[in-house]
């Protein structure tokens, strides 16, 4: 009998060898005339196991990871391919608690299936939301999505069920769906997993958000550094277009939808809607001022869809297994799971799939295992470069959008990025105006000036000039950064530096125990 | 249309171009006032005599919305609304005087400031000084910054002069050579702070696809872009115009 083995081919497995591993399973097989079916699956996300290599058994998926090339024969001498003990041996895959405890909904898939298998994914429930959709109303569609409490996963958090609607009631056509895959902020990769491992669940999301709101054909707006993944869309279009799950009446419904990949340049503000919207019209990736919505006059002034990568992927399971399923896991106005992305130092980066009300310092001790370095854990930076600091006392927070505003943090696009006792605070502050200067559109003055003497202002302070004057004067900067930026970058870029003042004052040579930065 | 912004401008930038809609009634400043339907809040509050300190809007050109010193407030809204960018509506109350507005517009300009020739701040003229003069705000906290003052002034058209160390970023003749030329010779290179005007492709003007029609002198609200019949017979950094 032919054993399958799994070998991951997503982006972190490939650049910690997984061809090279995949390749010596395969030459081993050949060497010892055993007949092994090696599939290039996507990643679990159990980074610290990259590549991890899965054996099926009759006993269900047997782990072993990190494999590297060279632990092959060894692995093959122990028995792997019955799934015997060995070193690198993490047992059946299900068991690893890690992945045990996690409530993959968008993240179904991740690790069973060839990601370019269509019949794989169909195999997996695949396409029975797009299924059920294009069997009722899209206005039903649209009603099904705002049921089940779907938030924009991209970072601001807006209900995607009610800018369908506004959509779907939007004069104009032709209209039009845009991803945003411009996946930007530090310590993210959930787009990515999604994008390389499990394309279609994408693209029928699209297809979906495109029949509930009118639209017939849709943009993935993809950041250059995924080639990766641009390539295994391009394959996953096609193959959805030769087996009429995309084209000019999708499975002979009279509804027509096609899509295709545009790949950015490398600007961080082109995660930022309009400037994708822009950019995506061939212009430079400058914000526009909202109102007008893109929901209404958004791509080549037509009313758009601007959705993230796993908002539209959440989806398809929403409308096979219906929004009040979502709608049951999660807390508050949090419905639904949020697919984690742990990073920093952690011993146990990964992908962590939960219902929102997970507290951070469950993810970051139960899951992450603590830090690498095996020091204290001094910061937490929730939300990408410009999610806030916070520090140990901020670690029972909940995963929940209004409980980490309330501390003026933000859950954004779901990366938690860990420092231990050694960061330097004042330099990640520094780090995060610097930032804002050097991705800044420039279009709104706050951003464009004010990010520059941000970072001036600090180094100062650090330098001991002027400390208490330039510490003021750095607080009312902020305040007209947060106040009066065009968009969300000059907006929010200051979080992360008042917290760094307000946590860890003394990393400036600020004297502890003062008021906390105060911004309005 | 344009017999309107005729008739309505009378030497007031209004800051957006008019429109013709049916009139909407709303209050600035506790005066009741009526703009047509499609109007900014700018071009109400410049009908109301209560002009917002401006500088990226000029009301032959469509509104932007990147110089921030036009913020107002709006009752019932978050936050402080661009008063260019957003349109009238009736009932809306608009204020465009408080501290807190004041504060911001001065944090704001004190950014303009900390990258602007500071010996051109005293006796100047141009529509960044009117803002100087309308806010009161004439210096800034900031010492010793990157800046962009030792810009090399670009003088190769025969006509005007372009001196980047009093350029604000405002695009405004980017837009002038798009929107009303239809020319698009100049644009913004850069990012963020790197972010400056230049012509073509890195050009100096004269050999750029500019046709030397003036539309961006005209825009230009800091004399960034200035004619150089102004300084006939004498240096231009070394003269002020009014000297």
């Amino acid at each position: 009998m032919t054993i399958k083995v799994c070998v991951p081919r997503d982006a972190t497995a490939l650049s910690l060898g997984a061809d090279a591993t995949a390749r010596a399973i395969a030459a081993e097989c050949q060497r010892l005339r055993q007949p092994v079916q090696v599939v290039r699956t996507s990643s679990r996300g159990l980074f610290w196991l990259e590549p991890f290599v899965e054996v099926e058994t009759p006993q269900g998926r047997v782990g072993y990871g990190p494999v590297e090339a060279e632990d092959v024969p060894g692995l093959f001498a122990a028995g792997f391919l019955q799934g015997s003990a060995h070193q690198l041996a993490q047992g059946n895959v299900d068991a690893i608690p890690f992945l045990a405890r996690q409530e993959r909904l968008c993240f179904a898939r991740a690790g069973l299936t060839d990601p370019l298998s269509l019949a794989e994914y169909e195999a997996h429930r695949g396409l029975r939301g797009l299924r059920n959709a294009l069997g009722m109303s899209p206005a039903a569609v649209v009603e099904e999505v705002v049921d089940s409490g779907l938030r924009g996963r991209g970072g601001a958090g807006f209900p995607t069920g009610i800018k369908w609607r506004t959509v779907a009631g939007a004069l104009g056509t032709p209209k039009y769906v845009v991803v945003n895959a411009d996946e930007g902020d530090s310590g993210t990769y959930s787009d990515r997993m999604v994008m390389e491992g499990d394309p279609f669940v994408l693209l029928e999301g699209m297809a979906i958000a495109g029949y509930a709101t009118g639209a017939s054909y849709g943009y993935v707006y993809l950041r250059s550094e995924y080639p990766h993944a641009a390539r295994v869309l391009n394959q996953a279009i096609a193959t959805l277009r030769a087996a009429d799950w995309y084209g000019a009446s999708i499975q002979g419904s009279g509804f027509a939808f096609d899509a295709e990949v545009r790949i950015g340049a490398g600007a961080y503000i082109c995660g930022e809607e309009t400037a994708l919207l822009e950019s995506l019209e061939g212009k430079r990736g400058m914000i526009r001022y909202k109102p007008p919505l893109p929901a209404i006059k958004g791509l080549f002034g037509q009313p758009t869809v601007v959705n993230n990568v796993v908002s539209l992927a959440s989806v398809p399971i929403i409308l096979d297994r219906g929004g009040k399923y979502y709608a049951d896991f999660g807390m508050g106005r949090s419905r639904g799971t949020l697919p984690i992305q742990l990073a920093g130092n952690v011993k146990r980066a990964g992908l962590v799939e939960k219902a929102f009300g997970v507290t951070l310092r469950e993810l970051i001790e139960d899951y992450g295992g603590g830090t690498r370095s095996g020091r204290p854990v001094r910061a937490v930076q929730v939300g990408g470069p410009l999610g806030a600091y916070f520090d140990q006392s901020l670690l029972d927070l909940p995963l929940d959008y209004e409980a980490l505003a309330a501390k003026k943090g933000m859950v954004g696009h779901g990366g938690i990025v860990v420092f231990d006792d050694t960061v330097d605070m004042a330099e990640q502050a520094r780090y995060a105006m610097e930032f804002c200067a050097v991705e800044s559109c420039g279009k709104c003055t706050p951003c464009r000036i004010g990010s520059t003497r941000g970072r001036e202002l600090i180094e100062k302070i650090v330098r001991g000039e002027n400390v208490a004057r330039n510490h003021r004067q750095l607080l009312a900067l902020c305040d007209v950064m947060v106040n009066a930026s065009l968009c969300a970058l000059g907006g929010m870029a200051p979080w992360p530096v008042l917290s760094a003042l307000q946590y860890f004052p003394g990393d400036f040579g600020l004297p502890a125990g003062k008021e906390p930065a105060h911004v309005v | 249309m344009w017999s309107e912004l005729r008739n309505l401008r009378e030497g007031v930038d209004l800051g957006t171009p008019p429109r013709d809609g049916a009139a909407v009634s709303l209050t600035v400043d506790g005066k009741p006032v009526t703009a047509p339907a499609g109007s900014s809040v700018m071009v109400a509050a410049a009908l109301a005599r209560c002009p917002v300190p401006k500088l990226c809007a000029t009301d032959t050109l469509e509104a932007f919305g990147s110089c921030r010193m036009c913020l107002v407030e709006i009752q019932g809204r978050k936050g402080f609304p661009a008063a260019c960018t957003t349109l009238v509506e009736p009932g809306m109350v608009v204020t465009t005087q408080t501290a807190r507005l004041q504060e911001l517009r001065k944090g704001v300009l004190e950014l303009y400031l900390s990258d602007f020739p500071a010996g051109d701040v005293p006796g100047g003229w141009s529509e960044l000084h009117e803002t100087m003069q309308q806010t009161g705000v004439t210096t800034h906290p900031y010492v010793a910054g990157e800046n962009h003052l030792q810009a090399a002034v670009d003088a190769s058209n025969p006509y005007f002069l372009f001196d980047p160390a009093k350029c604000i970023v405002c695009s405004r003749c980017v837009r002038a050579c798009e929107d009303i030329q239809g020319t698009f010779a100049l644009t913004i290179e850069g990012r963020g702070f790197q972010s400056k005007v230049v012509a073509s492709q890195g050009e100096c003007f004269l050999d750029s696809e500019c046709v030397s029609c003036g539309a961006c002198v005209q825009a230009c609200p800091t004399h960034s872009l200035v004619e150089k019949s102004l300084f006939e017979g004498g240096e231009y950094r070394a003269q002020s115009p009014q000297a």
